[in-house]
């Protein structure tokens, strides 16, 4: 028997609440998420066969508190001593209907902690799923095509380097916070790319990462609801998913946005999407998401591809080259610049990157600069792009979209 | 990013069975280690070894498609011994584990220095966002 969705919902939302109490009455991090995580899987076992907890949240807490419990007895017992944590266990295990020590801003603590800049960004992205998504290692192994004993490896050295730089389990200072956040977001950003980018049929059993990504960050909005940076990323998401139904063909091919039956995309979470946007622009800072989020909501709104406002897109392009320059921005804006002036002017500024070794082997590199030569009547240099992109891209769809590309051109 | 390293031996050369059992105890010892660490730094997709080349088989279909089998491939001067399939943040760290594999130690306990080939897998679609 299976959780229903309601409760498993619930369950989801309750974990980095009751990953806060833990931590914060045994005063280990580590131990306390692997606890809750012990107590997650319990309720998905128990709660279909005897059904839900009058108390769910209360459930969950006494749970993972017995775990503790139990794991520091063994630990005495192990050391023959009592030690400071087993003494606190001890007294916890009396206070267990108390809840005084709930505290709001857990969630975001979490965040904070599981995005931690000492961490690689996969392990971020694994701890922060499991401490703060509630997921089991086994949905996030899954999710990532990566056995469950190496994904639970995977979280459990991320703790230890968490623990190891010492920081404290508490809401980093308003400065602290506008200087970490970005990491935060780029973690939710990373979840939801892996997501969109995987969602295509051959994959279906595995967990919806791009859902997961826009939840958590729908959460992370509640909890900094004036952050113009934080409502920018989840407009972005809604403004991307919601193309999601069109953008793969029945055979699984990828559907480029010019060519994608639009009467698919999801109106709701447009919209929505848009009215994130507005209400982000208005608080005048403007930051990386929000520019994407913008070029994201140029497209959305045109009804037919040739219908966008592209003079626009090459606008709020240039703006990103300033506020966060990067060579996938400059190839961005090269695409938008040969749309408005020419593919002359496309492969014009893409020569800036010709030299750039953090893209120079780059698939995408290779490929828009086949779409131009295509374009100017190049069809040497087009062929040989395509095929140079062929080999560059790990994506199967995309490579087979490629070879189909310079099979056409050669015949033609 | 998911890479898949794959370690190649001389066919004529792979003595291994021929090693003096202090070598093959290192050899073993070490490839159980790394194994054993590529895991615990939440690494490890899998890793395989291979049977020695005298049970491989080349297969081919007949005429009807049913299976006709031949003896191994006589002329082929390397052969797969071994693989890692392992999930890491930077082609570097991947390419970094193949150059301890190469190393591992042979008879003497000197490194074999084994070519060790490195190749991305296709591992689903690119990011299409920034």
């Amino acid at each position: 028997m299976n959780l229903d969705a309601t409760s498993e919902t619930l369950l989801r939302h309750l974990a980095p609440q009751v990953v806060g109490v833990i931590t914060r009455r045994f005063r280990d991090f580590a131990s306390a998420e692997d606890a809750v995580q012990e107590a997650m899987i319990a309720a998905f076992t128990q709660w279909p066969k005897e059904g839900i907890p009058e108390n769910p949240r209360g459930w969950l807490i006494q749970v993972a508190s017995r775990r503790m419990l139990d794991q520091a007895r063994s630990e005495i017992a192990r050391r023959e001593r009592e030690t400071a944590v087993a003494a606190e266990a001890e007294s916890a295990a009396f206070t267990l209907e108390i809840e005084a020590d709930m505290d709001p801003d857990d969630t975001l603590i979490l965040l904070f902690t599981c995005c931690h800049p000492a961490l690689t960004t996969s392990s971020a992205i694994a701890l922060t799923l499991r401490a703060v998504g509630g997921l089991t290692t086994a949905e996030i192994g899954n999710a990532f095509l990566v056995p469950e004993a190496t994904m639970a490896q995977r979280i459990s050295r991320a703790k230890q380097t968490i623990k190891a730089s010492g920081v404290p389990f508490r809401l980093p200072s308003p400065h602290e916070r506008m200087e970490r956040l970005p990491a935060v977001l780029h973690v939710l950003y990373l979840i939801f790319n892996e997501g969109y980018a995987s969602s295509i049929g051959v994959h279906l059993q595995r967990l919806d990462l791009a859902r997961e990504a826009i939840r958590l960050t729908r959460n992370t909005k509640s909890l900094l609801p004036d952050n113009p940076e934080v409502t920018g990323l989840l407009a972005l998401m809604l403004l991307t998913d919601a193309r999601r139904a069109a953008r793969t063909g029945p055979d699984e091919e990828l559907i480029p946005l010019d060519r994608q039956d639009r009467t698919l995309w999801d109106r709701g979470e447009i919209s929505e999407g848009l009215e994130l946007l507005t209400t982000a622009l208005s608080k005048g800072s403007v930051g990386l998401y929000q520019l994407q989020a913008a070029i994201a909501a140029v497209h959305d709104e045109a009804e037919k591809a040739e219908d966008t406002d592209w003079p626009q897109i090459l606008a709020l392009y240039e703006l990103l080259k300033r506020v966060a320059p990067s060579p996938m921005v400059t190839l961005n804006h090269a695409i938008a610049a040969a749309v408005v002036q020419g593919p002359a002017k496309g492969l014009e500024l893409l020569r800036a990157l010709d030299s750039d070794p953090r893209i120079a082997g780059h698939y995408r590199f290779d490929s828009v600069r086949a779409h131009l030569f295509e374009q100017i009547g190049d069809r040497e240099a087009a062929i040989q792009h395509y095929r140079m992109a062929a080999r560059r891209t790990t994506s199967i769809p995309e490579r087979n979209y490629l070879m189909t590309q310079a099979a056409r051109l050669t015949e033609e | 990013m998911k890479y898949i390293l794959m370690m190649n031996t001389m066919k004529a050369g792979h003595g291994v069975p021929g090693w003096p059992k202090k070598d093959l105890q290192a050899h073993i010892a070490f490839m159980r280690g790394l194994n054993k660490e590529l895991h615990q730094r939440g690494e490890l997709v899998s890793a395989e070894g291979l049977s020695f080349p005298d049970q491989a088989k080349l297969v081919k279909a007949g005429k009807d498609g049913t299976p006709v089998t031949d003896g191994v491939f006589a002329e082929s001067k390397e052969f797969l011994a071994g693989f890692w399939i392992v999930d890491v943040d930077s082609p570097e760290r991947a390419y970094e584990v193949a150059a301890k594999v190469s190393a591992a130690p042979g008879p003497g306990g000197a490194p074999l220095n084994m070519p060790i080939e490195v190749r991305p897998i296709m591992s689903g679609p690119p990011p299409e966002m920034l």
